[in-house]
């Protein structure tokens, strides 16, 4: 099994999406020459050429609309919207047309179309360049939502989403790109609204999205040496989503504490918080915890940014809050 | 604006009388079943939000006349013209409008959310300017994979002030994509003059076409004949390979922006001059010299059609409340 980085898994079903399909093309900011702001297009405009590897202006709205165009007319375009605050400028585009479309059409017409977008804390770059704002889009009927952590996961998931025939938001957390780990030989596709069980445990499961599963792995391991067992799930898409596997784990280990690095009110958290207490009341031996972003726009300075979002520590104290209860 | 004006009064290059009949019957098909719509709305038959195209005739028979079947358009709230024009039976709006399955949306759209995919409609917008950047990547899938169609975007003069918009012509001028931006100018974004909401003069909207590097063409909106002949170039021009084209059509709304507006914000004496100067329809039946009686016999021919419409979405098939979720993904 080869080891890569999470950035290069990403090229690398990009690549392997576009040599196999000729309705497959990447467009976005910066991504030709300059192989996008993260590089994770870097190489693919030699291979693929300027008509399929697209650089864009600065129009977040007519991207993500030209998107919707193209993949109305059968094509399955690959949008990157360079940092997912950005999103925000193609919200009316992505909400109200690639989302409804399909439904608004009685069923004539589908949007195959991928925004892949990244963000996530932990460089400083303020409160415009490292939200998390992925809950947002699981509030929209229409669209699906991935999130992956690995680049396994992101790397067969983004294959998923390109030959989705629906809208998928596609995130990726900026701290994870030199992320390595072993892919298969062959690209194996993850298919949308499977979760992963990263580790097995008795006691507490923490479901976990994007940095937050590795920091809960590592709050699990600290766990461990304090004698309690933690199970560690990644929904990995989160619209739809693999109830089943987190209810099932939920009314084994009768803990959950969700983490994700989005602010905790109104996150996706909540609503892991409300299945699970529907779909597993009845094992439930403590009230749900609920990790993540204090209720502030990211700070600048370094001691304010790493003290608003979480980390390790604080899904460790919140699978203590856990297991004190019982 | 020169191009189109001097060829079509270039003598022989015009439009035979047989075909502008054809477009003289659309429109009136138009005129009656916008009518049809305001009635039954009013009578409480149609649930929802209502805007008719009265007086805006011209430009969706004009256009949609000069666009092959393979072509697309995308619409506005203002749409049912569009429809037609471009080859939605009358029966599956009015279904769609009773909110019946046999609708052309099978009762998921309603008014504003006109969809006909098989004859290219690809959907009115019930945002302002919304359908504008879908036209630009429909445009981009033709150019990429080498086929003659051009995709059409249907707006008005509001929506030359949204960032949709210019993001839009911005980036289909920069690509070379086959499309056509429509701008139907009324001079009125709802209830707000256009003197209200652009610091260009009403008839100068076109200019901004200019900012993109950007074909302009521009005909008086009410002459069935200039708005064929111009779209016809515009088809052209986009399928040349040179770049999109926007089409300016000066036209005028003779109703209010919804079914039940009360226009207060509009000059009575005004909107009547409009109406006795700059009815499309008038103007083409004085243009054809049509006698009472040849209009008549249309008038009946047309309202008939629209009758049975009635008829039909009324004795269509209600959805299944839950099928509300059929659509929700592909």
């Amino acid at each position: 099994m080869p080891e890569v980085t999470y950035r290069e898994a990403v090229r690398d079903a990009l690549a392997r999406a576009l040599r196999e399909d000729e309705s497959i093309f990447v467009m976005g900011e910066d991504i030709a020459e300059m192989g996008g702001s993260m590089g994770v297009t870097q190489g693919l405009l030699d291979e693929f050429g300027p008509e399929r590897i697209r650089n864009t202006p600065i129009s977040e709205m007519a991207i993500v609309g030209s998107g919707i165009g193209a993949a109305m007319q059968g094509m399955r375009p690959v949008v990157e919207i360079m940092y997912e605050d950005f999103l925000t400028l193609s919200m009316e585009q992505l909400v109200n047309q690639a989302a409804k479309h399909r439904t608004m059409s009685g069923g004539q017409l589908k949007v195959p179309l991928t925004i892949r977008t990244q963000g996530g804390a932990g460089w400083s770059p303020g409160a415009q360049h490292a939200q998390q704002l992925e809950a947002w889009f699981v509030h929209v009927p229409g669209l699906k939502v991935v999130f992956a952590s690995t680049p396994e996961d992101v790397r067969g998931l983004l294959w998923s989403a390109i030959y989705d025939d629906n809208p998928v938001v596609f995130f990726e957390h900026r701290t994870l790109y030199p992320l390595k780990g072993d892919v298969p030989e062959e690209l194996e596709p993850i298919p949308l609204g499977k979760a992963r069980v990263h580790r097995e445990g008795e006691d507490v499961t923490v479901v976990a999205t994007g940095r937050l599963v590795h920091e809960a792995l590592k709050a699990a391991e600290e766990a461990d040496g304090e004698g309690i067992s933690v199970e560690v799930v990644d929904p990995r898409t989160l619209l739809p989503l693999d109830e089943e596997t987190i209810l099932a784990s939920v009314r084994k280990t009768t803990r959950c504490v969700t983490a994700h690095e989005a602010v905790t009110r109104g996150g996706f958290g909540s609503e892991l918080a409300a299945i699970v207490q529907h779909g597993a009341f009845d094992w439930l031996d403590a009230p749900i915890e609920r990790v993540g972003a204090k209720f502030a726009p990211l700070p600048f300075a370094p001691a304010m940014e790493q003290w608003v979002v979480p980390h390790a520590a604080d899904v460790l104290e919140a699978i203590r809050r856990t297991v004190a209860r019982a | 604006m020169a191009t189109v004006e001097e060829r079509a009064g270039s003598g022989g290059s015009g439009v035979s009388e047989e075909m502008l009949r054809g477009f003289f019957r659309e429109m009136l098909l138009i005129r009656r079943f916008e009518e049809k719509v305001e009635e039954r709305f009013r009578a409480g038959d149609l649930p929802g939000f209502l805007h008719v195209a009265i007086g805006q005739e011209a430009t969706a028979t004009g256009v949609c006349a000069a666009l092959e079947r393979s072509d697309v358009i995308a619409s506005t709230h203002r749409a049912h013209g569009h429809a037609i024009a471009k080859g939605t039976p009358v029966d599956a709006i009015m279904a769609e409008l009773y909110g019946k399955e046999e609708g052309c949306s099978g009762g998921f759209g309603g008014s504003m959310h006109l969809y006909d995919v098989e004859v290219g409609l690809l959907g009115a917008n019930a945002v302002v300017a919304g359908g504008i950047p879908a036209v630009v990547g429909s445009a981009l899938a033709f150019k990429l994979r080498g086929e003659e169609r051009v995709a059409v975007a249907f707006f008005g003069d509001g929506a030359t002030n949204t960032g949709t918009f210019h993001e839009s012509l911005n980036l289909a001028q920069l690509w070379k994509v086959p499309a056509v931006f429509v701008l139907e100018n009324n001079g009125w974004a709802e209830s707000t003059p256009a003197v209200q909401h652009s610091p260009l003069p009403v008839d100068e909207l076109g200019k901004r076409a200019l900012a993109y590097g950007m074909k302009l063409i521009e005909v008086d909106g009410q002459d069935v004949e200039l708005v064929y002949l111009a779209a016809l170039a515009a088809r052209e021009h986009a399928l040349s390979g040179k770049g999109p084209v926007l089409l300016h059509l000066r036209t005028h709304r003779l109703a209010g922006h919804y079914i039940g507006d009360a226009q207060i914000y509009r000059d009575k004496e005004e909107l009547k001059r409009e109406w006795e100067s700059k009815d499309p329809i008038a103007l083409l039946r004085s243009r054809l010299e049509l006698s009472d009686e040849e209009f008549d016999a249309i008038d009946v021919e047309v309202t008939a059609e629209v009758e049975a419409s009635v008829e039909r979405a009324k004795a269509g098939t209600d959805p299944a409340p839950e099928d509300a979720l059929k659509w929700v993904y592909a």
